[in-house]
């Protein structure tokens, strides 16, 4: 191991340590003062992220080539440490009322983004592996954290099993890779295969790949396990599953298939052509016929799935490549400030024993919380893709890069989809203000703040967005 | 010797009683032995081709996947454990109390 | 290079044989009389009561799981052995780093008390 070795893995390393050490003083907290290792962990996520920060134009490989530092996984890790923290002050106020409140949450969520790091900078598929395992087990542990109530476990049960069988088609496709070119390791596939080695055991190695990120990112036909996890997981942690396991699972997607299949692309665009327009039409159609909100959001996230997988579709082609991961990036950050603001809200509003989760508890909202709802509304505009917020610049950005592809169907789909989605997105706004009712909220500062904040910098972002696409562009010139 | 291909066919075969079996079978314990039918399938694909190849990455592919399924299984089998004690009852068909 | 496998398969039948050779004389030579009292499961000659199958109590998973977690870690001791010379003391320190870690959960599941019986 050499200095830089270690300085590849830096802002990874300090978050491994940090969890481990926080794990064995969470002990020795009292159990009514659990707020201390949230703030512990926050403050963990914190050093690591300035670390992050530091690392911003340093570009080196690690412990032999297994592990990468460059602008790209810079980009991954820093939004994925603003989702641990923004899932921590979700969680805050979130588990304390609902009974829920041990140490274990903020450590296991603290590992689980350990794992989403070590993904963004994997570069060998035994990496890629560990990472997507560190990343689940504790996710499956959260979603069950709820040990009383049957839906908790249910969601945790259901997760669990799919999640393993995901992890199976990785592990095989994985060994067919290997079978086929005789490395685990990205550039090195990358060189066997342009050698022309056995292909057929390739592509079906880089499918079974793709089917078990497909259940990562929850992609249609894969999903089906997604509206029964994100309903029956307590609200704060389908939050941070709906962020941050996407981010993970686009950035291995991504640095996967474009560093290692590239000679498959004429294979595989088609296949990502359909999964991203069947993701896209399955859930926005299905969302409509949904009343309860957290299935709806479910829903919601499956269908933007579809619209990040859009980014996938051009790929292959070198000159259209950078903009459209570019836009893909752009649109995980929209996604990832709206997903938690809109979520924030759902935890405003619910109550014990899954009370206060039907979009019909919205009603006269508007009224009572003026604030709480015009936040809302302005995470409904962004999920829909609609003026003046980020949700808008994203979908901008990325219809844009896909018809310059050549993809102009699939952007027409996209579109499409967007207007049909607005019906059940507008649905919800015109609830909280047109509708009578007698809306309770249960809020916290923390919460406040997290929702303010996102409902923020998902519509001040939106009217400066040139420099976010910038770096994002910045950070995936390098790849190609 | 064994030739490489019949490793390689057992291995699919094996991979593919696992996929079926956590499509069709409904108790969760089953469903997660299948699963690691299909771990043990990629297993020894992988150590069959690392002998091909004579590389060990392979090899240590294998370590790491023995491991990590091992943790896997602690998290799953605390979970039906759970399960068990709420609702005395694990089928997976009976577990519908999440629909819309 | 089937025939190899000649001699492995030459075992696996005279090890059939001999079983079914060993449960046939006895069925086919031993006195049948059969009685309520000798079909009955053996306990140590008292009148068997309560279910065949018993529940265990729920400890035994909680043990069982801690067994599978360390016990599987060993996996990585083995290889690391074999070329302990040549790593020297650099897979020393990794191992100890990987030994540390272990310990982490391991005092963590001490002081939950995870490893007391009652």
């Amino acid at each position: 191991m050499t200095q830089l070795d270690f300085q590849t893995l830096l802002p990874l390393t300090i978050l491994t340590v940090w969890a481990c050490v926080l794990l064995i003083v969470d002990l020795f907290i009292p159990k009514n003062r659990k707020g201390i290792t949230a703030v512990l962990a926050a403050l963990g996520l914190a050093v690591t992220l300035s670390f992050t920060i530091l690392q911003i134009g340093r570009e080196n490989s690690g412990y032999s080539g297994m592990v990468v530092l460059d602008g790209f996984s810079t980009f991954v890790n820093a939004l994925i440490l603003v989702s641990g923290l923004l899932g921590i002050a979700l969680a805050y106020g979130y588990v304390k009322r609902m009974g829920l409140e041990r140490g274990e949450y903020y450590t296991l969520l603290l590992f689980s983004v350990v794992g989403m790091m070590l993904m963004a900078q994997a570069a060998d598929l035994i990496v890629v592996f560990i990472a997507l395992e560190l990343l689940s087990i504790p996710l499956y542990v959260l979603a069950a954290f709820s040990r009383t109530s049957a839906e908790s476990e249910e969601a945790g049960i259901k997760y669990f099993l799919l999640g393993a069988f995901a992890t199976g088609f990785v592990v095989y496709g994985t060994a067919l890779v290997f079978g086929a070119t005789g490395t685990t390791s990205l550039v090195g596939i990358v060189g066997s295969a342009s050698n022309g080695t056995s292909s057929l055991l390739l592509t079906i190695g880089a499918a079974l790949i793709l089917v078990g990120f497909g259940f990562k990112v929850a992609a249609v036909p894969f999903h089906m396990w997604t509206p029964d996890v994100y309903q029956g997981a307590p609200t704060s942690v389908t939050a941070f599953m709906a962020a941050g396991a996407k981010i993970a699972g686009f950035a291995a997607l991504l640095r996967v298939f474009a560093t290692a299949f590239p000679t498959l692309a004429t294979d595989l665009t088609d296949i990502l052509w359909a999964l991203s327009a069947v993701t896209m039409i399955l859930g926005n159609v299905v969302a409509i016929s949904q009343t309860n909100i957290k299935r709806m959001l479910a829903y919601s996230s499956i269908a933007h799935a579809g619209y990040i997988l859009m980014a996938f579709v051009p790929y292959g082609n070198k000159d259209i490549m950078p903009i459209s991961i570019a836009a893909g990036l752009f649109y995980l950050v929209s996604y990832v400030f709206t997903n938690f603001g809109a979520w924030g809200v759902v935890i405003a509003l619910e109550k014990s024993e899954g009370k206060g989760l039907e979009i019909g508890d919205y009603a006269g909202l508007g009224r009572k919380y003026p604030a709480l709802a015009a936040a809302m509304t302005v995470f409904m505009l962004s999920l829909i893709g609609l003026p003046p917020t980020l949700g808008l610049v994203g979908k901008f950005y990325l219809f844009r890069a896909v018809i310059a592809g050549g993809y102009t169907g699939l952007a027409i789909i996209g579109v499409v989809t967007s207007l049909v989605s607005a019906y059940y997105y507008l649905r919800v706004v015109v609830t909280m203000y047109m509708k009578d009712g007698e809306p309770t909220t249960e809020r916290e500062p923390m919460l406040d703040f997290t929702t303010a904040f996102t409902a923020i910098v998902t519509v001040v972002v939106s009217l400066v967005p040139q420099w976010l696409f910038l770096l994002a562009s910045n950070a995936v010139l390098k790849l190609f | 010797m064994v030739p490489v291909n019949y490793y390689i066919i057992l291995s699919a075969i094996l991979f593919t009683i696992g996929a079926v079996g956590v499509l069709i079978r409904r108790n969760p314990l089953v469903i997660f032995m299948s699963v690691e039918l299909m771990l043990n399938a990629a297993n020894l694909a992988m150590v069959a081709f690392s002998s091909v190849y004579k590389s060990f990455s392979g090899q240590i592919f294998v370590f790491f996947v023995i491991a990590v399924a091992a943790a896997e299984v602690a998290v799953g089998l605390a979970l039906i454990v759970e399960i068990f004690k709420t609702k005395h009852n694990i089928n997976v068909d009976e577990m519908n109390s999440l629909k819309g | 290079m089937l025939l190899e496998y000649i001699a492995i398969a030459v075992m696996i039948a005279v090890a059939t044989l001999i079983a079914f050779i060993a449960i046939g004389l006895g069925e086919l030579l031993g006195p049948k009389k059969k009685s309520e009292a000798k079909s009955m499961p053996y306990e140590s000659g008292m009148n068997p009561y309560g279910e065949g199958t018993r529940r265990m109590p729920v400890r035994f998973y909680l043990v069982a799981v801690l067994f599978i977690l360390f016990d599987i870690e060993v996996v990585f001791f083995l290889p690391w052995a074999i070329v302990f010379r040549q790593l020297g003391i650099f897979g020393l320190i990794e191992m100890i780093i990987f030994i540390v870690i272990l310990l982490v959960g391991y005092v963590y599941a001490w002081k939950k008390g995870a490893l007391e019986w009652e």
